[in-house]
């Protein structure tokens, strides 16, 4: 069994140890237990369990958080690619009528 | 690739979060379309709500702007246009009478539903932006926010039977909120603009807003307190647990109900669109195989497109599903950890599956053989790796790794098979 693993030693998430203090939020809104709090201070508990969604970085109110956020799609690299533009999955942003 | 995932707020209703869907040509707001209640596009600090109010608003002419004097675009003041079967009567607010949602699905919201999950009608299927009641809430209820995707709207009210709270709905252009987020349109810019304009501060006595988890990519705590004095609370990630997370009046989460899965059921669901979107790929790769198999010692024999061209489009299908049903479906049972592994394994699998019990038969030359066993393997590889825009788990610089090597051996197994292939008609 391999389980629902992704590759290790990839992401691109850095944590500025100096800078936190230690609130938790980003335990909170990671949705994948990359985070823990020991002694007040954050700490890597599963830094490869990362998806880059970014969701740590922008509610880490001491900036000691930083990732590099985006999609990761395979289709979003290859679209992204032909249109000379960074990876988008532009799924749903349909023309049709708004709302 | 990307599409819905479920359960959620809307969490993969409709795709992975940033990402899942691919559209190769950018069509967003041509000239002729109307902006919607929000400027166009990403950007997160585009301007302020249309000017002019009244018809500039998306949600259909005449948003009764007698009953909440200058609304700007809160679009959902009094009866919607057309009043959908999914309002149930309206309640009276400070700021004018607010539709109050029914709480049961029914059968039009079920239709729909499965609808987009097979790619029809996907990026319309939406919500009015704006403000709506639960049961009978009042200034001290609690705040409920999702995004315009009619099924992530569906799946939070469908869990609010018995519960009184408001819900306000970020324009996200008819994405779930997880892509929304990663887009940034379920965003903070987003989030407080929406606010202001359908005056929310008036309506209830609170300033605490409950956001599903998977927003908090798009939303800045920090910076929507410092914008408008709002708290935002992260709720589960699921809106099916949010009556209990609610239950004792505080919202009080569990750690699990925190954590994003992704279990055979959210797969499954996720595997049609995947399929109808990439149909036309395969078509394209059909006509060409029964093209080529045309090919042959003598010239271009038409009875060959029966035999070596039929036998090719079946096995190009087998690698298609292969690779983009059961890949999927397979995949913490697959070997590997990149995606396009795990469906090399399972195109190869196939491909064998088929050749040995003919053999020798139709598959005797060994060209011929040889190049389907390059052919399916890559195709099916192709069809599981663009899953990853499906997964809740993949990172951005893990695709990148993984495409760096796999998108180029595809390709050269892909042409060389076609050669091979080729040529062993002319052996």
């Amino acid at each position: 069994m391999f389980g629902l693993r992704y590759l290790p030693d990839v992401v691109t998430l850095e944590l500025d140890l100096a800078a936190c203090t230690g609130c938790g939020t980003c335990v909170t809104v990671c949705p994948h237990e990359v985070f823990e709090l020991v002694d007040q201070k954050i700490r890597f508990r599963d830094r490869d369990a990362c998806m880059e969604c970014g969701a740590c970085a922008i509610n880490c109110p001491d900036g000691a958080l930083a990732v590099e956020a985006g999609v990761g799609c395979a289709a979003g690299i290859i679209s992204g690619a032909l249109r000379g533009t960074e990876p988008s999955c532009d799924c749903g942003s349909d023309d049709s009528s708004c709302c | 690739m990307w599409f819905f995932r479920r359960p959620s707020y809307g969490r993969l209703e409709s795709g992975k979060r940033p990402g899942m869907m691919f559209r190769p040509i950018d069509r967003r707001y041509s000239e002729k379309m109307k902006p919607c209640c929000t400027p166009p596009s990403g950007s997160s600090d585009a301007g302020p709500a249309p000017s002019s109010g009244r018809e500039s608003c998306c949600c259909g002419p005449a948003p009764q702007p007698a009953a909440v004097g200058d609304s700007k675009c809160a679009c959902t003041h009094g009866d919607l246009p057309g009043v959908p079967p999914w309002q149930d009567g309206t309640v009276p607010t400070p700021v004018g009478p607010v539709p109050r949602v029914a709480t049961a699905l029914g059968w039009s919201d079920r239709l729909g539903g499965w609808k987009v999950r097979w790619g029809i009608g996907r990026g319309s299927y939406r919500v009015p932006p704006g403000l709506y009641a639960a049961g009978s809430p009042g200034p001290s209820s609690p705040v409920l926010v999702t995004a315009n995707f009619k099924v992530s709207f569906d799946r939070l009210r469908a869990v609010l039977g018995g519960i009184d709270g408001w819900i306000l709905v970020l324009d996200t252009k008819g994405v779930n909120v997880w892509c929304a987020a990663g887009k940034g349109t379920f965003g903070t810019d987003e989030l407080v603009r929406r606010l202001e304009a359908v005056r929310l501060a008036e309506v209830v006595d609170h300033r605490k807003l409950i956001l599903p988890q998977l927003g908090a990519t798009g939303v800045s705590t920090h910076r929507v307190e410092e914008l408008s004095g709002w708290r935002v609370r992260y709720g589960p990630v699921r809106a099916s647990d949010v009556p209990s997370c609610l239950d004792s009046g505080r919202l009080h989460v569990k750690p699990e109900m925190r954590r994003v899965t992704f279990t055979l059921a959210e797969r499954a669901v996720l595997v049609p669109v995947e399929l109808v979107l990439s149909f036309k790929y395969l078509l394209a790769a059909a006509a060409l195989i029964v093209l080529l198999s045309g090919l042959g010692p003598g010239g271009y024999g038409l009875q060959r497109l029966g035999d070596a061209g039929v036998r090719g489009v079946v096995l190009l299908l087998a690698g298609w599903l292969g690779g983009g049903a059961l890949g999927p479906l397979l995949l913490p049972w697959l070997p590997g950890r990149a995606f396009s592994v795990k469906g090399a394994w399972v195109g190869l699998a196939l491909v064998l599956a088929a050749l040995l019990p003919l053999w020798p038969g139709p598959f005797a030359n060994l060209a011929e053989a040889g190049g389907w066993l390059l052919i399916i393997p890559a195709v099916a590889s192709f069809m599981t790796m663009n899953f990853t825009g499906a997964s809740t788990f993949t990172s951005l610089s893990g695709v990148r790794r993984e495409m760096r090597l796999a998108v180029p051996v595809q390709i050269v197994a892909v042409l060389l098979g076609l050669v091979l292939w080729t040529m062993g008609r002319f052996i």
